[in-house]
């Protein structure tokens, strides 16, 4: 449902939204779709689509501004993502919400590195572009942007960690490192000591992230208490484990760090790592 | 009788909606998935000692993945093969949450999904029991999966449809208190007719007959594959249906009462009747047969309800054959054809009901992708009348009644899926067992070795050349025979062969095994480099090719050869050998180190295993 777009005008400049910052909605972790919808009408979020440039050219939410996840990835270093956030429009606690057509998992790397430099109220899209289109929920293919905020950097050290952090967590017993990869990746190597925990295995089902009720039961047969510090990592950039962040955040774990330089990082680093050699699982897959 | 629990209840919150299968057991129980998870938990707690823990999980369909107890193989019972869309598509999220994005079909009609953490393992059972599938006594000293021959019900062969009977043994014995500890695993094989299925090589063997108008079975006794292997033994010349369960129960009482329970290597019930003589345990089998029948309560025995498990009409009805002719099944066709008459030619053959069709899907070694399995759902319930399909002991999916105008769709569906090779009823389907990809006991890599098979006969067009077609290659890892060698027209079971101080994957190859009411089990011939068996058996194509003068298959030339009959060169197993060895000879490792790697690896071969656990 494409809203009209007679106009030759090939931006539009969005400047009526209420700045009113005792009205700012305070949004869950996970944003659903009836609400995004209607902070939209009310012209009191900021909508950001992580997909390509092309796609968003093309199409995408209403009202919502272009940040291609390869380029927050560029540098990926709190004063670029101030500035990134700056040039969206995005004052400090103004309400983000997230989404692409991937599962979440861009999505989610995009909106954790929002919330790394202080900026909390970011929440995720419960589903992706092409579901909100199968949905017919409003779409429009003008691009949109708002005029330049101010926005502080106040690093949120808690959810971040590098490979000093995990590997100082790998001794620690209420510290669990959690690989977010296929399994059969993980069984080739991964960080010793980690647990694989799939991106298939949190996400799924027509949303992007399980119900919380699943997810903390798999949380609960794997032995790991609400308390436990989890660290999440996958294979390079940090998405499929920026997903795992977000799913476990939903699923009330209270400590959740990324390691969001993953295990690209971790091998070039050279530090060692855990093999299963002693199968030939590869030959079991049919791709 | 509550404990009898073959009344398979489910919890009503599991969201079961397959209206279309209503009248289909649901298998599975969600208080199962709570408690198993409840068990890990002990066990990782050390509330559980191993041993206990182990034959519970067993019990539970999870056997351990190799050299790593941290995972399983979690098997799926698909009782008769039989297996409906939304399960399948159930099948793919697990295999993707769960598992590693693919699921594999077994030779006994199970679907496996491997690699799975013992802590996510409920979560597999929950979700196949939402499904009405389980996992409850795929392994372990059970009733294993009973199976049914992929044709039964189409085939032109046979007497009558023996599914609902398959699935009535199923239901009767899973979660039976008389069977939850018995001295080994119990296989009940049916067939459809003397043809097809396995009923000669499980410990219960049924093949559908019927005298003055009375159905009824020749049941076979005590037979099986393993590192030794026996065909099953005609208990009378005929069993009426109505005498059916007391003639399992009977056998089984007597295997839990005789059977062996301290050699693990020889407590099958084959075993037992090899002991005892087979006229000595026929006659204690049909004596206990009489108590059955004098002391089980008609309540008992009204649990065994084959009415329950009759199909509702469900077979589309017939076709006027004049539209619905397929010539292109009968003819020759040529590698370098339409890939389509191709596929027609070695994967699809007609039902007994005029104009309906079943296809085979080509599976390399079993393996199929989540995203396969998916689309795949959406055929069969598209494409197929009776909307389900049957797991094949060739590890393949058959699905029946295609109406021949629905063909070329189906064909394209699954091109547009890469399941659209051809050769699913010839040469080139191999046979692998899971082998070193997951199995404690393997050998060698017998599974991606059935697919180097595969991969290379359809290249070479192989499929096409219907001289070759009824010859069957079948591949274990280890002697024990998953991939059921013993029954392959060329079979080979994995080994190691030391040169000096080094050791190198082998195969140990077997001429002349078939299956069906007349089985007969393979001979073996001669060892062969695992790395040397794809040119060895092009080598004995070529042997035969030479022998002009020979009318017949090459499964009828090997089994003259078996038999000392062969005419011309070749004249027996000696005579084979000979002109084999150069090829299966084991070059030394400084000049070919090829030969003394497997498949899949690139380091230096050596045979590791762990305790077997399909025999705990
Ligand atoms: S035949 Fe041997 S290697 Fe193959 S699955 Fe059975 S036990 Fe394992």
């Amino acid at each position: 449902m494409k809203s009209d777009s007679t106009s030759p005008i090939p931006s539009k400049e969005n400047s009526a939204e209420s700045s009113d910052d005792s009205q700012v909605t305070q949004l869950p972790i996970v944003c659903n779709v009836m609400l995004l919808s209607d902070l939209i009408k009310k012209n009191s979020v900021r909508v950001v689509d992580v997909r390509r440039e092309e796609e968003y050219n093309q199409e995408h939410i209403r009202s919502a501004v272009s940040l291609p996840l390869a380029k927050l990835l560029e540098h990926d270093s709190p004063t670029d993502t101030r500035e990134i956030l700056e040039n969206l429009g995005v004052g400090d606690g103004y309400p983000v919400v997230v989404y692409d057509d991937t599962f979440g998992a861009l999505a989610a790397r995009v909106a954790w590195s929002f919330q790394y430099i202080g900026h909390s109220n970011t929440a995720l899209l419960e589903t992706t572009f092409g579901q909100w289109k199968k949905m017919g929920l409003e779409t429009e293919s003008i691009p949109t942007s708002f005029s330049r905020k101010q926005h502080s950097v106040n690093i949120n050290h808690e959810i971040y960690a590098d490979a000093s952090y995990v590997q100082a967590a790998q001794n620690s017993p209420d510290k669990i490192i959690i690989d977010s990869r296929e399994r059969l990746n993980y069984l080739t190597e991964h960080i010793p000591g980690a647990k694989n925990m799939p991106y298939t295995m949190v996400g799924g089902n027509g949303s992007i992230i399980r119900n919380s009720e699943d997810i903390e039961r798999y949380i609960e047969n794997r032995g790991i208490s609400h308390d436990t510090e989890i660290i999440a990592y996958c294979g390079s950039v940090g998405t499929l484990s920026g997903l795992t962040y977000y799913a476990l955040k939903q699923a009330g774990v209270k400590n959740v760090r990324l390691y969001s330089k993953s295990f690209k990082e971790w091998k070039s680093l050279g530090k060692p790592k855990e093999e299963i050699n002693d199968a030939n699982y590869w030959d079991l897959s049919a791709e | 009788m509550t404990d009898l629990n073959v009344e398979a209840t489910v919890n009503s919150d599991s969201g079961l909606t397959r209206s279309s299968t209503k009248q289909d057991p649901m298998w599975g129980k969600i208080e199962e998935s709570e408690n198993f998870a409840k068990n890990v938990k002990h066990f990782r707690q050390k509330k559980l000692a191993d041993d206990d823990f182990r034959r519970y999980r067993l019990q539970h369909g999870a056997y351990g993945s190799r050299l790593q107890p941290n995972y399983s193989m979690v098997r799926i019972k698909v009782p008769g093969g039989l297996i409906y869309p939304d399960q399948l598509e159930k099948i793919a999220s697990l295999s993707e949450a769960f598992s590693i994005g693919s699921a594999h079909i077994s030779t006994r009609q199970n679907i496996q999904l491997h690699w799975v953490q013992l802590e996510d393992v409920s979560e597999v059972i929950r979700g196949l029991a939402e499904v009405g599938l389980t996992t409850r006594e795929a392994c372990g000293n059970t009733v294993r999966n009973v199976m049914c021959s992929h044709l039964a019900g189409v085939c032109p062969n046979e007497k009558f449809d023996s599914t609902p009977y398959a699935k009535a043994i199923a239901r009767f014995f899973l979660r039976n208190p008389m069977c939850q500890n018995l001295p080994r695993k119990f296989k009940i094989n049916c067939a459809c007719c003397e043809d097809h299925g396995l009923a000669r090589i499980a410990d219960i063997g049924l093949i559908p007959s019927i005298i003055d108008g009375r159905r009824g079975f020749r049941v076979y006794l005590g037979g099986g594959l393993g590192a030794a292997s026996f065909v099953g033994h005609l208990l009378e010349d005929f069993t009426p249906e109505s005498r059916l369960l007391a003639t399992c129960m009977a056998t089984i009482r007597l295997f839990d009462r005789h059977g062996n329970r301290e050699n693990m290597a020889r407590n099958r019930m084959r075993y037992l009747v090899q002991e005892l003589g087979w006229e000595k345990f026929q006659k204690l089998v049909l004596k206990e047969r009489s108590i059955v029948e004098m002391t089980t309560s008609t309540k008992t025995a009204g649990l065994f309800d084959i009415g329950a498990e009759q199909e509702e009409s469900l077979s589309p009805r017939a076709l006027d054959i004049k539209t619905v002719k397929l010539p292109i099944i009968e003819e020759q066709v040529l590698p370098d054809g339409a890939p389509y008459q191709r596929w027609l030619h070695g994967n699809v053959i007609a039902q007994k009901q005029p104009g309906y069709f079943t296809t085979f899907i080509t599976l390399a070694a079993g393996d199929i992708t989540a995203n396969q399995l998916r689309i795949l759902a959406g055929a069969i319930r598209n494409l197929s009348e009776e909307a389900s399909a049957r797991n094949t002991p060739h590890q393949n999916l058959a699905i029946r009644y295609v109406t021949a105008a629905n063909l070329p769709q189906l064909y394209s569906k699954l091109a547009s899926i890469g399941l659209a090779n051809p050769g699913a009823l010839t040469i080139s389907s191999a046979v692998g067992c899971s082998g070193t990809t997951s199995c404690n006991l393997a050998i060698t890599n017998s599974h991606r070795l059935a697919k180097e098979i595969e991969y290379r006969f359809l290249e070479l067009g192989l499929d096409t050349d219907d001289s070759l077609r009824d010859t069957t290659i079948k591949i274990s890892g280890c002697p024990n025979s998953c991939g059921q060698h013993e029954i392959a027209t060329i079979g080979f079971f994995g080994g190691a062969s030391r040169v000096g101080a080094t050791m190198a994957p082998t195969y140990t190859m077997l001429f002349g095994g078939d299956s069906g009411e007349f089985s007969v089990l393979a001979k073996p011939i001669m060892r062969v480099p695992a790395k040397r068996v794809i040119d060895t058996i092009r080598r004995i194509i070529e042997l035969y090719k030479e022998e002009r003068s020979f009318g017949g298959s090459l499964k009828e030339w090997i089994d003259k050869i078996v038999r000392g009959e062969g005419i011309g060169k070749v004249k027996d197993i000696e005579g084979m050998k000979k002109l084999l060895s150069a090829i299966t000879q084991l070059p030394p490792a400084d000049q070919e180190p090829e030969m003394y790697r497997d498949y899949g690896n690139d380091i230096k071969f050596s045979a590791k295993t762990a305790r077997g656990e399909c025999a705990a």
